[in-house]
């Protein structure tokens, strides 16, 4: 056991002592989680617009201003031909142009119903469709005034709803996906480009030459990772309340459970990268390649799964971290208890099991 | 008893396409000082990972302090001390810090078998807060023997310990493994300096995983047929081509600031007849003596019989 902590002690210094780990260890996590939380999120902020009111009435001044009073749109109000728009979205000037036909209130009082024209600049999809949504829950707000001033009796209202994240911010959605990834990042990547170090120093001689069993430097190797990743989870988890204003709604103790389970199953996955690997170089690219990309992009965090082909989609089922989104999200996000993520809690229990086992028929006693 | 014996070891690597050892055989009594000469990539370190247990050998079978490679390969593992070729330590630990550690994981303390590397230590102990990383090679390889020797071992691998290390450190690494000896420790040593190879007991000579001869490095030396002599002159360049046109030469070869040559047939009148030739074709400051042949000079009269 002294031996076991001594290594443990000797692998400490590795990491504190080298300021590109501690560098990639607790630089990269912070500022993944201020990058995504300021600036890369889906939010969209103060996109010009134009607005073309040739009604001018009660009604029309009414959504103007509360167009004008959302945070999202920089209203910018004139009468523009169609020919006049559509120069103006050429040039990118605007995001978004709204038009109100002549007869909009009376309109709305007489018949019931009224049209608002929306052009939006579909070039990024994504924005126009945010900013679509946006432009559509201000409206429903003010049917939804309108009903309840009793100006209009009957009006058809319709259903959307902004589940788990009603003011449509940003930040809810990716902190689970930052999670995974930087819970993968430090310990699959970081543990594998450790135990390659020691191959390519000839240290991993030594140390098989020596009465230390070869299991327990392994073990010894992942710990302080392990350590440090559940430092990490705290550090993301304190920014995400104090710095995004988001709530941790459901267990603590389970998200941490669960989290552990994840980083064990990423330990194991950078071990089995380390058997392979020569280098530390191609560790890192492999760790990038078959750990990292999949991680951003199959967890569902930043695409839609269900939007994938059903190739891409089917390997997103193999990989541990869009399990754990999954349970990040209903835990954290949604409140949810164990009783509705044991589904998920059981398949990544199982892949870790079988990467475990992987790992254990591979060991190596010797050096090939 | 003896420390170290193979028979017949044989390895190869890439599923039997590269053939790295071919049937090594050679015995290490218990306290002898027993060298690998050969160049790189002659099959050293293969033999070295075969009897640290690190590689399972294809064929054949060895022991360590009487333990057998493959099955006892933990009790090898206890009483050996092993000192990789590309050995750098933690570089990022400070001399204490690898001195200790590989203490620790070698189940002892410094304190305990002080003794057995005070003589190394003194000698880096005034750099003892220094990171490994930013000592000179020569310190590096000296504290590296250190945590080889730090938990006593019976048997102590040193795979080219000096390779990369400035002459006087060189020197000093010998005197090391010399009183090493006389504490009663079998060493293995690899090197592909033939200078270091007189220093050993005995020798075994290396190449393409064959070994060539084994006997005392005096041995070896005298085994070499014929006589040799020693060419020098002025325009070096020039005699060694004149020499390999020389029909009488059976080789020639540069060696240090000389030529090494041997005649196709010993006889006295040789030298004459050879120092009135190259004064004919224009060469000064002659001069040729016979000399006693060397380790080099025998390896390369066994590894590249097609010069002979």
């Amino acid at each position: 056991m002294k031996q076991f902590f001594a290594f443990i002690r000797k692998e400490f210094y590795h990491v504190f002592r080298d300021k590109k780990t501690l560098l990639m260890l607790f630089g990269v996590p912070i500022a993944q989680v201020l990058l995504f939380g300021f600036v890369l999120t889906n939010e969209i902020k103060n996109s010009k617009i134009v607005v073309c009111d040739y009604a001018k009435d009660y009604a029309s001044q009414e959504v103007i201003r509360k167009i004008e009073a959302s945070r999202y749109f920089n209203v910018q109000k004139a009468s523009m031909s169609h020919d006049q728009i559509e120069a103006a979205f050429r040039t990118g000037e605007i995001k978004m142009a709204v038009i109100f036909p002549a007869d909009f209130y009376s309109d709305l009082s007489h018949l019931n119903k009224a049209q608002i024209q929306v052009i939006a600049d579909a070039s990024d999809p994504n924005t126009a469709t945010t900013l679509t949504s946006y432009l559509s829950s201000i409206l429903n707000d003010f049917q939804t005034e309108m009903i309840s001033t009793g100006k209009v009796p009957y009006t058809i209202k319709p259903e959307v709803r902004m589940l788990y994240n009603p003011e449509l911010l940003g930040a809810p959605n990716f902190v689970p996906g930052v999670m995974a990834l930087v819970l993968m990042l430090i310990c699959a990547m970081m543990t594998s480009v450790a135990i390659v170090k020691e191959k390519e120093m000839g240290t991993m001689e030594v140390l098989l030459v020596s009465p230390l069993k070869p299991y327990l430097i392994i073990i010894a190797k992942t710990v302080p990772y392990l350590l440090i990743s559940l430092l990490n989870l705290t550090a993301i988890l304190l920014m995400s309340v104090y710095l995004l204003d988001l709530a941790i709604k459901g267990s603590i103790v389970l998200l941490f459970a669960e989290s552990t389970l994840f980083i064990i199953s990423s330990l194991a996955l950078g071990l089995l990268i380390s058997v392979r690997a020569e280098s530390q170089m191609s560790a890192m690219m492999t760790s990038q390649m078959s750990l990292m990309l999949p991680t951003m992009l199959l967890t569902g965090f930043m695409f839609p799964i269900e939007n994938m082909p059903v190739a891409m989609q089917v390997v997103s089922y193999l990989i541990p971290s869009h399990y754990y989104y999954v349970i990040v999200k209903a835990v954290m996000l949604e409140g949810l208890g164990f009783a509705s993520i044991w589904r998920e809690t059981l398949i990544m229990a199982f892949i870790t099991l079988v990467l475990v086992g992987i790992n254990i028929r591979s060991f190596k006693t010797r050096l090939a | 008893m003896d420390a170290i014996t193979l028979d017949n070891i044989t390895k190869t690597y890439n599923k039997g396409k590269v053939l790295a050892v071919d049937k090594a055989t050679f015995t290490v009594a218990e306290g002898e000082m027993f060298g690998l000469i050969g160049p790189d990539g002659a099959g050293k370190t293969s033999i070295f990972r075969v009897l640290t247990t690190l590689l399972l050998p294809d064929g054949g079978s060895g022991t360590v302090a009487g333990f057998d490679i493959v099955d006892q390969y933990k009790e090898i593992r206890n009483c050996i001390g092993y000192m990789p070729g590309k050995f750098s330590l933690y570089q990022d630990l400070s001399v204490e810090e690898n001195l200790k550690f590989f203490a620790t994981i070698f189940e002892t303390t410094i304190e305990e078998n002080y003794e057995l590397i005070k003589d190394i230590y003194i000698q880096i102990e005034p750099f003892k807060t220094r990171r490994a990383g930013k000592l000179s090679g020569g310190m590096k390889q000296k504290l590296a023997l250190c945590c080889a020797l730090i938990h006593k071992p019976k048997v102590l691998f040193l795979d080219e310990p000096t390779t990369g290390v400035d002459a006087v450190s060189r020197v000093e690494f010998w005197e090391m493994l010399k009183r090493l000896k006389h504490q009663g420790i079998t060493i293995l040593v690899s090197t592909p300096y033939m200078d270091e190879a007189v220093l050993c007991d005995r020798i075994a000579l290396i190449q393409d995983g064959k070994i060539l001869s084994i006997d005392s490095s005096e041995n070896t030396m005298k085994k070499y047929p014929g006589r040799m002599y020693a060419v020098h002159s002025l325009n070096m360049h020039k005699l060694l081509k004149d020499l390999r046109s020389y029909p009488d030469t059976l080789s020639c070869f540069t060696f240090g600031d000389s030529m090494h040559l041997t005649f196709r047939e010993d006889n006295d009148g040789n030298v004459t007849r050879l120092n009135e030739y190259l004064n004919n074709i224009g060469h000064t400051n002659l001069e040729i003596k016979e000399i006693q042949a060397g380790i080099e000079d025998y390896f390369i009269k066994i590894s590249e019989p097609a010069h002979g």
